[in-house]
């Protein structure tokens, strides 16, 4: 399978990855050569052959449901890159 | 004392021939006087250090040291450490001070050990050279105008150019092995959940797994012992008791039977490579392994279904990086999408953003199946294989790369080629096997690395292998210059 321009356009639109006209060109080379060599596998005959999403099959283990963090607060708000009374501040969503 | 690795500098602390203040100084000037050339290290962190060294000293002094009292090592800088800025590598993370300590982090302070510094490595992981690094390429200390490997190299690098005496490192889909190889260290990869991956930073969750780069096995030991072990914060943390690596390193191995994938032999393996390869397996033959010849078919698809897993759940994993919570954001964003993306187009590198749109197409609606669904059939496969031979024999051997380390600039502009790199590891990680790279001669002057792959949470005889080979030859003592 190999991807058109404008299907880069729309993979960088969903990865949210601002992208400019040469780069969006250097990515559909780029992208098209690994889809070619991905497809490599598509060689295989894996009918019947059940998807293995981790190595051993673990099932997500629970806890208590218990307090274990701390509060970390003020030195989270500080890393943002910006912050103010205890919210991260953005653009204006709502008019 | 520069040259010696965990063993010989805690025999020392303990002989009261040095103090863990020398020590650590006699590094940090190390540091100032070659990281400018090798950029393996991202941030130096000196003061802490000099200052952990001094409460190590006390310590010892009081009667209550362990092994790893006062032994300086080096952090990958994708180990999150409360108050030093963690990078990951990344522009995205250039602001980024961690808020805690990862739990790998957090074990080897308890046990005394001295943080020296946060090492370079490929932006977020991902890379085989070092080259895709914010902070620039890592120097191969054997030859500066070649690579260290990566994506962990600038923890080889500090490891063979005698920066540190041993650094932490991880392991995706060779990034322990395949530097260890190029720089000629001892570099393992512990099966999947036997260390903690809390407090390191993400790149594909299924895969990750941290280890060790050091000059030997009984190093690597050493180190593992503190590292390993059940983690509740990591949900994948596997909670089986942990045996003490050291104890079991001088087993004979005699009777040890020794697989050799005939695809590892194949085209594309250099034949200088492959002679010492076959030399080495015949070191293994005189202390009475025996060795058969087994196939791993499918291994020749591991690098294409890797490269649809690993972007698949680096995608979902980088989706973090927001430019809102934590981390880069642009310049005057116009409104919430124009932030989001610049931030995460100038934030991302090249190799990143790459892997992120790979993953997010092998995701995207229409196209799940044939690439997503397919490619975790195919990992399938490619576990089966590994049991099937795992059966047969007790571990498997060959070499950790085609090739020595290859010239800076050689094949950034190809990533196919990039990633082809890793055929001989890539398939370890899927099927979550533990995995050894040990230093097994020079081919012109430069280190090839075995690679040894054992049964799941088999570290303790992977170990035990590559020290028995470490008392037999002196590979792993030959260094850059010497």
């Amino acid at each position: 399978m190999a991807i058109e321009l404008k299907d880069v356009e729309n993979i960088a639109h969903l990865a949210r990855l601002q992208l400019s006209p040469a780069e969006q060109q250097e990515a559909q080379n780029s992208i098209n050569n690994i889809l070619h060599m991905i497809d490599q596998m598509q060689a295989i005959d894996t009918a019947g052959v059940e998807p293995l999403a981790h190595a051993y099959e673990a099932s997500q283990r629970l806890r208590e449901d218990v307090v274990t963090e701390h509060d970390q607060r003020d030195v989270l708000l500080a890393l943002a890159p910006n912050a103010d009374r205890g919210l991260f501040l953005v653009p204006k969503v709502l008019e | 004392m520069l040259k010696q690795g965990i063993a010989a500098i805690s025999s020392s602390l303990s002989k009261g021939e040095i103090s863990s203040v020398e020590i650590t100084q006699a590094y940090l000037d190390q540091i100032s006087r070659h990281n400018n050339d090798l950029n393996a290290y991202i941030t130096v962190t000196a003061e802490q250090a000099l200052a952990q060294a001094a409460t190590a000293d006390k310590i010892r002094s009081a009667g209550n040291a362990g092994v790893f009292t006062g032994v300086p090592i080096a952090h990958k800088d994708i180990f999150c450490t409360t108050g030093v800025k963690t990078s990951c590598g990344s522009r995205m993370l250039d602001n980024f001070i961690a808020p805690y300590n990862a739990t790998v982090v957090e074990k080897l302070l308890a046990s005394g050990a001295v943080m020296l510094g946060k090492t370079n490595m490929d932006e977020f992981a991902m890379g085989s050279s070092n080259e895709t690094s914010y902070y620039g390429p890592v120097k191969n200390p054997w030859n500066r105008s070649l690579v260290p490997g990566g994506s962990s190299g600038g923890s080889a690098a500090a490891v063979a150019g005698h920066l540190c005496p041993a650094a932490t490192a991880t392991d995706t889909g060779g990034s322990i092995r395949q530097p260890a190889s190029f720089c000629g260290l001892t570099g393992i990869k512990p099966t999947y959940g036997r260390v903690s991956r809390w407090g390191m930073i993400a790149f594909a969750s299924s895969l990750d797994q941290a280890g060790t780069l050091t000059h030997s096995a009984e190093d690597s030991a050493i180190m593992l012992n503190i590292m390993a072990g059940f983690d509740p914060k990591d949900s994948t943390s596997v909670d089986l008791p942990v045996p003490d690596y050291c104890a079991t390193l001088n087993k004979p191995l005699a009777g040890l039977r020794i697989g050799i994938p005939r695809q590892h032999f194949a085209e594309g393996l250099k034949p200088e490579v492959e002679t010492q390869i076959r030399a080495a397996l015949h070191e293994f033959e005189k202390l009475g392994a025996t060795i058969k010849e087994i196939s791993l078919e499918n291994n020749h698809y591991s690098v294409a279904a890797y490269y649809v897993i690993a972007p698949a759940e680096a995608s979902a994993n980088l989706a973090r990086y927001d430019g809102v919570r934590f981390g880069y954001r642009c310049a005057k964003p116009v409104d919430l999408e124009d932030l989001y993306k610049r931030s995460r187009a100038e934030g991302f590198g090249a190799e990143v953003k790459r892997r992120i749109m790979v993953g997010t197409y092998a995701l995207s609606a229409g196209y799940y199946d044939a690439y997503y669904i397919k490619a975790q059939k195919v990992r399938r496969l490619i576990k089966n294989d590994f049991e099937r031979a795992l059966n047969e024999v007790d571990v498997i051997m060959g070499p950790t790369s085609p090739h020595t380390a290859f010239p800076l600039g050689s094949k950034t502009k190809d990533p196919v080629a990039m990633y082809l790199e890793d055929i001989y590891t890539i398939a370890v990680n899927l099927a979550g096997l533990p995995g050894i790279s040990i230093p097994a001669g020079l081919v012109n002057g430069l280190p090839i690395g075995l690679q040894i792959v054992g049964r799941d949470f088999d570290e303790a005889k992977l170990l035990n292998i590559a020290h028995m080979f470490q008392q037999a030859t002196d590979w792993h003592k030959q260094t850059p210059g010497a």
